[in-house]
């Protein structure tokens, strides 16, 4: 019962911290939000013991019993990675913004926002079936929106939002629909389950469909090549969002949802081929173009793209573990698996850790670009050691906890080489290893172009008394720069609490997870991932060192294209094309507007009557005629067709009003004497107020429409006319049920009253009766009103415009 | 007689889709009022027509004609009729307010 009351905690203070704001109305706020982070926090680490001895929480709260949708959670050892990162960064995230974001913020929205995504995100990780997930998932995509438009009165920011949205939300829907197809397999919406089944699955048409679209939610969300784009203009959102969202758990659902289905489609070689060449590509070229970065937010946002891709290719080489073939040492690839958790986890860490710095560094010198910052190591020297920390992490340096992550990562593209699978070769090593070049580089970027080196503009902020932050500023950072640094000399305690049951979670059918745990070692010997770790170092170094001279590259192609044109075009393209399309036919005019309504209803009921119904008639229940009620319908018949060929308007009016009386003939004819006495008395009063309005309108032009549209109208009116003749004949030759209205004759008995009609009006169907009288009131009102109402400017005030 | 009537609501419904379609207020406005004829006669028709007396208790005999119809057709009717004066007061209005008569004018008015 802890986990679902853990993902609503966070939605109820959302709501509650915008009237708490109105009274606080200070930064005292974020005081009174960061206990709901914090207490999470505290309750979900008192349950890693319990995890770590191998049980998971699971509850269900019955919800939709006929769709099969029910509010179920799991926490087992993977969500709680998730949800350790989202409870802890959260926590750390709103101590660091209280100092942040200034008082004159809208800091009620900004807490309500992220409160907001903390619920969302929790239950994202924490859901067991698959459409709650998905709705959570969306209401990540949405409060990022809303994190990201922060300042909305900035046009990039707008702009940054509208991308993330499209693209994301663009893939959570094929993720839906890769849901559906599952539930369509497997009959189940629920993930344990779907494993459960996993070995029949295979065979399924749907399994590639669904599995591909799946995997287009994991990567838009989490930033793959192509789908990066957004990335980097998310950054317009304030810092302590990009820290929290956009490095350290939104775009890390997409990796825990591929985690979370490598027991579902491990099995499928396309599912280790995508995943992996996908996650190895995001990395080199998220790599590759944070060098270019002059912004330091934008280099972290490439330079998250592509640990995002690292991570991605890991669980792909870890999914390798699933395949069926013979003669491989799975511990090899499910080591992969365990270095992508254990990476995942470091990432946070220093990303996090580099999010807050660069955040300090623009909050206190006004700038983020590099170009015109240098020498800050001597003015902020805690912020420094910070920020080196990070880096270095990043680089994959050690004493830090990066250094760990990064050397598993090259084994494991070492070994990989070995599956003997077509297209796996010595490509991935060499792509691994130059990707973790740029990232070497870009990491020297961060530390020695801010922090050192000459200031290339005259400083500001030199006169002004540069100096790290207030206290309270570095607390979160801090904290970050200690688990980078703690991690690197315990990681085996992680190994053991956090990792082993979420190997458990991802191998739930190698059974002993003991097994899957590698024990992290800072020295394993002179082995070739070491070796490369020197090469990066030394080629890393000297490419930083000449990195002014080699960085034209980046305007010859292919190194200068970016993926973002696409998207730009495509958008405009699609805009301009929809906005002339949209005029083409949405004219204003009603004739058109009825002229698309009948059409569409003539193309649907024609199409259905040709194909689909049985046209079989029944005349022998007609009632007989007399000759009486031929004349009378002939009238009717002549006086309608007759309407549409008057030249004057006084004739038409009239002959309409032969038509309402003839009608109520009719009713007369066919036993309905109330129609009959309504419908005089209404005929009478529709006439005159016809003739009243009569005077006051001028009379009609001739209509002398183009042929071909006279022709249409035609051809659309004779069309109708003969669809609901045909239809009505239909129905009455085909009854399906006796009517209900025996039930009304017992008027007398049950209301009282001899006139069935009567009955029905004012008792049984009284409300009605009652609603139809305001009808008529509203109308009432609008005639009077439009009567009364003075002309505003005068005729002649309108003729002249 | 259901056929003939259906025949009629079919005629009907011609009439005033093809009015419909034109651009002079009355002439839209007459559309409305005779489709609503039509579609009266219709919902009559589909209860079956003269199947007894009329649905008073106090008549003579034991069958009585489908009641149900009926008294939709009351409530239509009455709607039918707010629905044609107001759009009668509509027309006039844009009338005095534009000089307009159909609906091209209008459009055209709007646009400048």
């Amino acid at each position: 019962m802890i986990i679902p009351i853990l993902i609503l905690v966070p939605f109820l203070a959302s709501l509650f911290v915008p009237f708490l704001y109105t009274y606080v109305r200070s930064k005292k706020i974020g005081w009174m939000v960061l206990p709901v982070p914090l207490i999470l926090f505290v309750i979900l680490s008192l349950q890693v013991p319990k995890l770590a001895s191998g049980e998971n929480l699971f509850h269900t709260i019955r919800w939709l019993n006929a769709a099969d949708i029910h509010f179920t959670t799991h926490l087992d050892g993977l969500s709680m990675i998730l949800g350790l990162l989202i409870t802890g960064m959260g926590t750390l995230v709103v101590m660091y913004s209280i100092y942040y974001l200034s008082e004159r913020e809208a800091l009620g929205r900004f807490y309500m926002y992220l409160l907001l995504f903390m619920g969302s995100m929790l239950g994202v990780v924490f859901s067991d079936n698959v459409l709650v997930l998905y709705v959570f998932w969306e209401l990540t995509s949405v409060s990022s929106f809303l994190l990201i438009a922060f300042w909305h009165q900035r046009k990039n920011s707008r702009a940054g939002a509208k991308k993330a949205m499209l693209i994301t939300v663009t893939g959570g829907i094929g993720m839906l629909i890769g849901f559906l197809m599952m539930h369509q397999m497997t009959g189940t919406y629920s993930i344990q389950e779907m494993i459960g089944m996993a070995e029949t699955l295979p065979t399924n048409d749907l399994f590639i469909p669904a599995m591909l679209l799946i995997l287009l939610g994991a990567f838009t969300k989490s930033a793959q090549f192509p789908f990066h784009i957004w990335l980097p203009d998310a950054m317009e959102a304030p810092t302590p969002v990009s820290a929290y969202l956009h490095s350290a758990t939104m775009v890390k659902a997409g990796i825990y949802l591929v985690a979370r289905f490598i027991p579902v489609f491990g099995e499928s070689e396309l599912w280790f081929y995508s995943v992996t060449f996908i996650g190895l590509l995001t990395l080199l070229w998220g790599s590759f173009n944070a060098v270019r970065q002059n912004d330091l937010k934008a280099l972290l946002a490439y330079s998250t793209i592509s640990q995002l891709g690292l991570i991605m290719s890991l669980l792909g080489i870890g999914s390798a573990a699933m395949l069926d073939i013979p003669g491989v040492d799975k511990t090899i690839y499910t080591a992969a698996a365990f270095a992508g958790l254990f990476h995942l986890i470091n990432h946070s860490t220093f990303k996090g850790a580099l999010f807050m710095i660069i955040g300090i560094v623009d909050h206190e010198l006004g700038t983020r670009d590099i170009r015109k910052l240098g020498g800050l190591a001597v003015f902020m020297p805690i912020t420094f050691s910070i920020a080196l920390a990070g880096s270095f992490s990043m680089a994959g340096l050690p004493p830090f906890n990066g250094f760990l992550s990064k050397e598993l990562f090259l084994e494991a593209s070492l070994a990989v080489r070995h599956l003997g699978l077509p297209g796996v070769h010595t490509w991935i090593p060499i792509v691994a290893w130059v990707a973790s070049v740029f990232t070497f580089v870009y990491c020297m970027i961060i530390v020695f172009q801010t922090f050192f080196g000459r200031q290339q503009q005259q400083p500001a902020w030199v006169d002004r008394g540069a100096h790290d932050p207030r206290p309270g500023m570095l607390v979160a950072p801090s904290i970050l720069g200690a688990l980078i640094v703690g991690l690197f000399f315990f990681p085996n305690l992680l190994g053991k609490w956090i990792l082993k049951p979420a190997m458990a979670a991802v191998y739930p059918s190698f059974g002993n997870p003991e097994s899957l745990v590698v024990h992290i070692a800072a020295w394993h010997g002179l082995n070739p991932a070491l070796w490369m770790t020197i090469g990066i170092i030394f080629v890393g170094t000297i490419l930083y060192i000449f990195l002014r001279q080699w960085r034209r590259i980046y305007t010859v192609s292919p190194f200068s294209w970016k993926i973002d044109n696409i998207y730009t075009l495509l958008l405009i393209q699609l805009e301009g094309n929809s906005y002339h399309l949209t005029n083409k036919y949405m004219t204003g005019h009603l004739h058109r507007y009825f002229t698309y309504i009948l059409l569409f209803f003539i193309a649907m009921m024609g199409t259905a009557l040709t194909f689909v119904w049985r046209l079989t008639f029944n005349f022998s229940e007609d009632a007989v005629v007399t000759i009486n009620e031929y004349i009378l319908v002939m009238v009717m018949m002549a006086a309608a067709v007759a309407i549409l060929f008057v030249n004057s308007r006084l004739i038409a009016i009239l002959l309409n009003g032969v038509l309402g009386f003839t009608v109520a003939f009719l009713f007369v004819v066919l036993r309905a004497p109330d129609l009959a006495l309504t419908q005089i008395v209404v005929e009478t009063v529709t006439t005159v107020l016809f003739l009243l309005t009569f005077r006051f309108m001028p009379d009609w032009k001739k209509e002398r429409p183009r042929r071909p549209v006279k022709v249409l109208n035609a051809f659309i009116a004779v069309a109708t006319g003969l669809i609901v003749m045909i239809t009505a004949l239909i129905v009455q030759g085909n009854r399906l049920f006796d009517p209900i209205s025996k039930y009304f004759e017992d008027a007398k008995t049950l209301t009282g009253g001899g006139n069935i009609v009567n009955a029905i009006l004012g008792d049984f169907r009284a409300f009605d009766t009652m609603l139809e009288i305001v009808v008529l009131l509203i109308g009432g009102l609008g005639v009077y009103v439009l009567i009364k109402l003075k002309d505003k400017k005068g005729g002649d005030g309108n003729e002249n415009q | 007689m259901e056929t003939l009537i259906t025949l009629l609501v079919g005629v009907l419904v011609m009439v005033a889709v093809y009015l419909l379609l034109s651009r002079n207020f009355v002439r839209i406005i007459l559309g409305t009022a005779i489709l609503s004829h039509a579609i009266h006669l219709l919902i009559l028709t589909m209860g079956g027509l003269k199947k007894g007396g009329a649905p008073l208790l106090t008549e003579e005999g034991s069958t009585y004609s489908d009641a149900l119809p009926q008294a939709l057709i009351l409530t239509a009717i009455v709607i039918s009729f707010a629905v044609t004066a107001f759009l009668l007061v509509l027309a006039y209005r844009i009338y005095r307010e534009t000089g307009a008569d159909n609906l091209d004018d209008v459009r055209r008015e709007s646009d400048d």
